[in-house]
C-alpha cells in the first residue's frame, strides 16, 4: 500500500486548498461505522478513502461500479458485490452516508440536480433527480460544491431533487423519520444546519478565506456565528496519504483551483 | 421424437415489425451501459412513434428522442456516464418536444417490481418531500394499515408492453445470461413486460458459469436476436467496454444539425451490418478495437 519511495520531501509544502477540502470531506464520515461512503466527485471520493484509511476504518467503499473494494488503495481484492438493486436496498436501510453534488442548494438544504429553470420547459436540462429524493429521506447526506457561488447557493431551487429540512418537515413523519443532512463542504468553507430552525450555518472557513468571501458568494443569508473557526489543516500523515498513496497524479487540483 | 421448447430466434426486421406506435417500451441497461442498442437502431429504421419509453436512460433515449419517437419518457435520469449530460435528451426537454415523467431511482425499482408481481403499486419512502410528486399528478400516497400509520408514496406499477434487454449469452429458447458486474433492472424489465425481446453477444446451446448469472428466463421472452456488438457504443463488460471515442463523436455531432445529419448518414443510414461495418471502418480492421482497449474477446 505504501510506495517503495516516498515522493513527499521531509519538509512538505503546506496543504493546498484541494487538500484541505479532501480532509473536510473526510471529516463528514467521522464516527460513521460500517456504512457505505458514497460519493460524487473527485475530492469527496478521496475524502472517503482517507477517512477509511485513518479515523473511520469501518467504512465501505465501492469501485464506482458494482464491487465493494477491500482496500481503498489501488486495484485489489473485492469484499462484496453491490449492484444497483442491492445498493438501493442498502440505502433504504440507512447503511449509507452519501456526499452528493448540487447544481442548486438553498438555505434549508433543498438540492437540485434535475434542471435549471421551469421544470416544464427547462432552460437547461441536467441529469434528472436520480436517487436524490430517496437518498435524502433514507440516510445521512452531505453535499460537495467545488465552486462556491451564488449560482449554486440560491434562495430557491428550481426543482427539489434532494429534500431539505423545511420540505421534509412539511411532508410529514415518514419523510422526516430518517432525514439527516450533515454538512456542505465547498472550496471556501464548511457549512452545516446546527441552528434552531435548521437553516444553513457557516461552520468554518478554509484557511485564507474570509467570512465575507463566503457570504458574497452565497445567494441567501447564512447564519454566521460570533466566532467562525478555521477549517482544520491536514496532518502530516494525511498529507502523505493524499499525495503519495491516494492521489499521486493530483487529480484533486482539477476539481479545486489552487 | 420428443418435443422441445420453441425456437424464438428472430431477425432484427422481424423484431422491429412487432413494435407498434403508442406502445410502452421498457429498455434495460443503465446510462451508457449494456443498452440493447441494436434493437434501438432497428426501431429507428421503422416508422414507429409515440412511444412511452421507460428507461434508466442513456443513448437509447437520446437516439429515440432525436428521431422524435418518444411521446413520454419515464426515467430517473438520462446520462452517458463518462459524459454526464445526454445531448439529445437535453435538446428534447429544452425544446419541449418530450413529455417527461421524472421518477426517483427507488420509485422506479419498486414500480417495476409492482408490475412484475401484478400489484397496482408498491409503497416507497423515496419521493416524499421532493418535487417529484408535484410534477406528476398521477402519483398518490398510501397510509400504512399497521400501527406505524406511515403515509408513504405509492409507486405505481410500471407495466410494459415490451421490454428490450441485451445479455452476454442467450439460447434460442430465450434464456439469457448476464456476465457483467451488474444486472441492473434487466430481469425486472422482462417480468414487468407482456413481451420481451432479448438480444445477445453470443448465441449458445448451453450455459457455462455460475447459476446466478442466468438472469433472464424463457417464459418471459418472446424473441431472441443474435447481435454481436449489439450494445455498442455503450459498454458490455466483460465482453467489451464503452467505446468512449465513438461516444465523444456522438456527443460532438449532436451539437450541430449538419454534423448530426452526417453522423446519421454515416452510421444509421443502413442496417445493423452496415452500422457495424461503419464502426469497424472507423477504428480500422487492425485498429484499437471498439472499446479502445483492443479486441481481447471478440464475440462469435
Amino acid at each position: 500500500m505504501t510506495p517503495a519511495t516516498s515522493t513527499t520531501p521531509p519538509t512538505a509544502p503546506a496543504a493546498t486548498r484541494a487538500e484541505i477540502c479532501v480532509v473536510a470531506c473526510a471529516e463528514t464520515w467521522r464516527g460513521d461505522g460500517e456504512v457505505l461512503a458514497a460519493t460524487a466527485g473527485v475530492v469527496p471520493a478521496l475524502g472517503a478513502r482517507l477517512a477509511r484509511l485513518t479515523f473511520s476504518p469501518g467504512l465501505l467503499l465501492t469501485d464506482g461500479e458494482a464491487m465493494l473494494v477491500a482496500e481503498p488503495t489501488g486495484p485489489g481484492r473485492i469484499e462484496g458485490w453491490l449492484p444497483y438493486r442491492k445498493h438501493l436496498s442498502l440505502a433504504a436501510r440507512g447503511k449509507r452516508h452519501m456526499m452528493m453534488g448540487a447544481s442548486q442548494l438553498d438555505a434549508h438544504g433543498n438540492q437540485n440536480i434535475s434542471c435549471i429553470g421551469d421544470w416544464n420547459r427547462p432552460a437547461r436540462q441536467l441529469l434528472g433527480s436520480r436517487g436524490a429524493p430517496s437518498n435524502t429521506v433514507n440516510h445521512p447526506v452531505s453535499y460537495w460544491v467545488p465552486r462556491h457561488s451564488t449560482r449554486v447557493f440560491t434562495e430557491r431551487v428550481d426543482m427539489v431533487s434532494g429534500v431539505g429540512h423545511d420540505r421534509a418537515a412539511a411532508a410529514g413523519p415518514a419523510a422526516a423519520r430518517f432525514h439527516e443532512l450533515r454538512r456542505v463542504v465547498t472550496d471556501l468553507a464548511v457549512l452545516d444546519f446546527a441552528t434552531p430552525d435548521r437553516r444553513m450555518r457557516l461552520a468554518s472557513v478554509h484557511p485564507g478565506v474570509t467570512v465575507a468571501d463566503v457570504t458574497e458568494r452565497t445567494g441567501f443569508p447564512l447564519v454566521i456565528p460570533d466566532e467562525v473557526p478555521v477549517t482544520r489543516t491536514p496532518t502530516a500523515e494525511e498529507l502523505r496519504l493524499i499525495r503519495d498513496v491516494l492521489d499521486p497524479r493530483a487529480t484533486r487540483d482539477r476539481e479545486v483551483r489552487a | 421424437m420428443t418435443a422441445a421448447p420453441p425456437d424464438k430466434r428472430l431477425t432484427l426486421e422481424e423484431f422491429a415489425g412487432r413494435i407498434t406506435s403508442g406502445m410502452t417500451v421498457g429498455i434495460g441497461g443503465w446510462g451508457s451501459r449494456r443498452k440493447p442498442m441494436a434493437l434501438v437502431r432497428a426501431l429507428l429504421r421503422t416508422g414507429v412513434k409515440d412511444l412511452t419509453v421507460v428507461s434508466c436512460g442513456g443513448p437509447d433515449v437520446g437516439l429515440l428522442a432525436a428521431a422524435g419517437r418518444i411521446r413520454t419518457l419515464v426515467a430517473p435520469f438520462v446520462t452517458l456516464d463518462s459524459v454526464p449530460l445526454e445531448p439529445h435528451f437535453r435538446a428534447a426537454r429544452e425544446s419541449g418536444t418530450l413529455a417527461f415523467e421524472e421518477w426517483d431511482e427507488s420509485m422506479f425499482l419498486w414500480g417495476l417490481t409492482a408490475a412484475a408481481h401484478r400489484l397496482p403499486f408498491m409503497p416507497v419512502r423515496g419521493g416524499l418531500g421532493s418535487d417529484i410528486p408535484r410534477h406528476n399528478p398521477r402519483l398518490r400516497t398510501v397510509t400504512s394499515p399497521y400501527e406505524d400509520g406511515e403515509e408513504l408514496l405509492a409507486a405505481p406499477a410500471l407495466r410494459l408492453d415490451v421490454a428490450l434487454v441485451h445479455m452476454h449469452r442467450a439460447d434460442a429458447r430465450g434464456n439469457g445470461q448476464c456476465l457483467g458486474p451488474d444486472p441492473y433492472f434487466d430481469d425486472l424489465f422482462t417480468e414487468a413486460a407482456e413481451e420481451t425481446y432479448l438480444s445477445c453477444e453470443q448465441l449458445v446451446d448451453g450455459f457455462e458459469g455460475p447459476p446466478q448469472t442466468l438472469l433472464v428466463q424463457r417464459q418471459n421472452v418472446t424473441g431472441v436476436l443474435h447481435t454481436p456488438y449489439g450494445a455498442h457504443f455503450t459498454g458490455c463488460a466483460p465482453d467489451y467496454g464503452r467505446d468512449e471515442e465513438f461516444q465523444r463523436a456522438y456527443v460532438q455531432a449532436a451539437k450541430d444539425p449538419e454534423a448530426w445529419a452526417a453522423f446519421q448518414e454515416r452510421y444509421l443510414g443502413g442496417d445493423e451490418d452496415a452500422y457495424q461495418e461503419a464502426v469497424g471502418a472507423r477504428t480500422g480492421a487492425d485498429g484499437p478495437g471498439r472499446d479502445g482497449r483492443g479486441r481481447k474477446d471478440t464475440p462469435a
